[in-house]
């Protein structure tokens, strides 16, 4: 590189640019937080069994198998539009509670969680919380 | 070695490549269960496993990160460490607070442990990369600020240099960074956009700066280019980084219920992002071939040259294939996402781990390099895990094309485990691939076994 480029200039552009991408991404984040409230189904949150139901999807790790909304694992199906594919929130509900102990052999099998009717319940409401959010029509199509 | 207190940096590097070790084992596991489904159901499922496969290589890096600073930062600065044994003691700390953690993943239900270590106080696991317990959470800051500590009052007494200057702000950043690990609102969108502030500006930001801060040090080292040509260039490709890196947050933020403007910005940024990674092979392989010395210890520079081409290919291109967000509806959440993670991880930190281990460990050893005969052994290593690496994301590349066209792109799209039926072909090609790489890793540990000469450093 040139001897006019220094590097002192180059820690300045370091420096200087690195600020102001900082702060457009903060005018961004606030920019973001404004508008969400239309998106996100915040609303919801008033019901007290989607709160419930999320903290039962993290102390179970149900993200260390599938994805939500795209993010997570890829061993097991997309879970952000699992009512609309499996058709209610009972349906969900009653997949949860079928899954056998010991596994299928030699097949991929979720493991039984052993979930009262009431954790059951808020796991679906939860799931289904996180279908109504606005996606920008992702996934492609009902299989996730 | 200079210094006396660099030498603290060894047992981290011993540490950082056990747990290297630990992290293939389950790995493989993973990768069996993929077309097993109930291999070692329902002792270890899948998402133990994962939580295992994950976390040590994101411990281990910090243990590679640590033991970087140890060494480099005294020498950088031309003065003794703060506080050698308070390095020492911290490793101990983060060392058994790891080993707990795994104990924990493996030994109980993942809702028991979350109960017993107090997550109902301040609700942080069961996400993604993040799942470690509370305490363990804790932990991590309390050893991350005393280590910050002691290398941040190591430079503050001796020489500032561009090296130990970047790497300072990498390493806070990285500290910061975490703290948005202890925020879990209930709201998805908003937990999902934050928890990007952790994993994102960890990955394509703050860690890229300790990435080329380590490159720049070894380079210095092992080709004898003037300080102010390597100090130059680590600035324009850490510019390259941040003002790339930070807005190309945007691409995960696409298909989370986040504004759809999104989109634009993250495309674009994030389509930038390969740059910093080609100029940091240009920079690696600018630096060897105006090299003024030819040092003895040849497997340091190919680790260094192996990072500027893989970070390139695994973080870059790979990157890029998936980035774009017409491309991206697409590929979210496939294995095209996986395929990505595995080059990108491997090229720029195990790649950057292993090179200032390779360029450290035989001078902390008392010789200035390795002996012929455990170079070449090291050097078979670094081939047999690239190579493998780089067919691991081959077949999941595959595997991931195959799983998009069935799964949302053909006429009657399948469910999910119809499409993961009929890619098994391919995940078995991973696995076998993934066993050449433990096969490479376990020559490379080999290769710390064969005598040195005795030539002083």
């Amino acid at each position: 590189m040139s001897e006019a480029f220094t590097t002192s200039t180059a820690r300045n552009i370091f420096y200087g640019g690195t600020m102001f991408f900082l702060l457009v991404f903060l005018a961004l984040t606030y920019q973001t937080e404004q508008v969400i409230p239309q998106r996100d189904k915040r609303e919801m949150l008033s019901d007290p069994n989607v709160v419930a139901g999320k903290k039962l999807w993290e102390t179970n790790n149900c993200i260390g198998c599938h994805s939500l909304l795209g993010e997570g694992a890829y061993f097991a199906p997309e879970l952000g539009n699992v009512v609309a594919r499996l058709g209610s929130q009972e349906a969900v509900m009653a997949f949860i509670q079928s899954r056998p102990a010991e596994g299928v052999p030699g097949r991929r099998s979720m493991p039984q969680f052993n979930f009262t009717e009431q954790q059951l319940k808020e796991i679906a409401a939860f799931l289904n919380y996180v279908g109504q959010i606005d996606t920008a029509k992702w996934p492609p199509n009902i299989q996730g | 070695m200079q210094y006396k207190s660099q030498a603290v940096a060894k047992p981290y590097f011993i540490a950082a490549i056990a747990l290297f070790v630990a992290q293939i084992l389950f790995g493989l596991i993973m990768g069996l269960q993929y077309v097993w489904g109930d291999f070692l159901f329902p002792h270890i499922p899948f998402n133990v496993a994962r939580m295992v496969h994950t976390n040590a290589l994101i411990v281990w890096l910090l243990m590679g990160f640590m033991g970087a600073a140890y060494y480099l930062i005294p020498e950088e600065s031309e003065t003794e460490l703060h506080s050698p044994g308070l390095a020492i003691a911290l490793f101990w700390i983060f060392l058994v607070a790891a080993g707990l953690t795994v104990v924990g993943y493996l030994t109980v239900p993942y809702a028991t442990l979350a109960k017993m270590t107090g997550n109902d106080l301040l609700p942080t696991m069961g996400r993604e990369f993040l799942e470690q317990p509370l305490i363990t959470k804790l932990g991590i800051v309390v050893v991350a600020l005393a280590f910050l500590f002691n290398i941040t009052m190591t430079v503050l007494k001796g020489r500032k240099t561009a090296i130990n200057t970047v790497l300072l702000i990498g390493l806070w950043g990285l500290a910061i960074m975490f703290l948005f690990s202890f925020y879990n609102p209930h709201n998805v969108v908003r937990d999902k956009f934050y928890w990007w502030w952790v994993v994102h500006l960890w990955v394509e930001g703050v860690w890229e700066l300790i990435l080329g801060a380590i490159l720049a040090f070894v380079l210095i080292k092992v080709t004898g280019v003037d300080r102010e040509v390597i100090e130059k260039w680590l600035y324009v490709i850490i510019t390259l980084t941040l003002i790339t890196g930070i807005l190309g947050t945007g691409h995960h933020y696409y298909w989370i219920g986040t504004p759809e403007s999104w989109q634009l910005i993250g495309s674009i940024f994030s389509g930038l992002e390969p740059i910093p990674f080609f100029a940091m092979t240009l920079f690696a392989f600018n630096m060897v071939n105006r090299r003024r010395r030819e040092h003895p210890n040849k497997a340091a520079t190919l680790w260094a040259l192996g990072t500027g081409v893989m970070a390139f290919l695994g973080a870059g291109v790979w990157g890029f294939l998936h980035t774009l967000a017409p491309v991206n509806y697409y590929t979210h959440g496939t294995q095209i996402t996986a395929a990505h993670g595995h080059m990108a991880f491997y090229g720029a930190y195990v790649m950057a781990n292993l090179t200032i281990i390779s360029y450290a460990m035989p001078l902390m050893r008392g010789r200035a390099a390795n002996s012929n005969k455990a170079q070449v052994a090291e050097m078979w290593g670094f081939w047999l895990m690239t190579i493998a690496i780089v067919f691991i994301t081959l077949f999941l590349t595959a595997a991931g094309i195959l799983q998009v066209w069935l799964q949302r792109v053909s006429d009657s799209p399948v469910p999910f485990m119809v499409a993961q039926d009929n890619i098994a072909l391919f995940y078995w090609m991973r696995e076998w691939s993934g066993v050449a790489f433990l096969v490479g890793l376990l020559v490379y540990i080999w290769s710390f076994f064969i005598p040195g000469e005795e030539k002083a450093a």
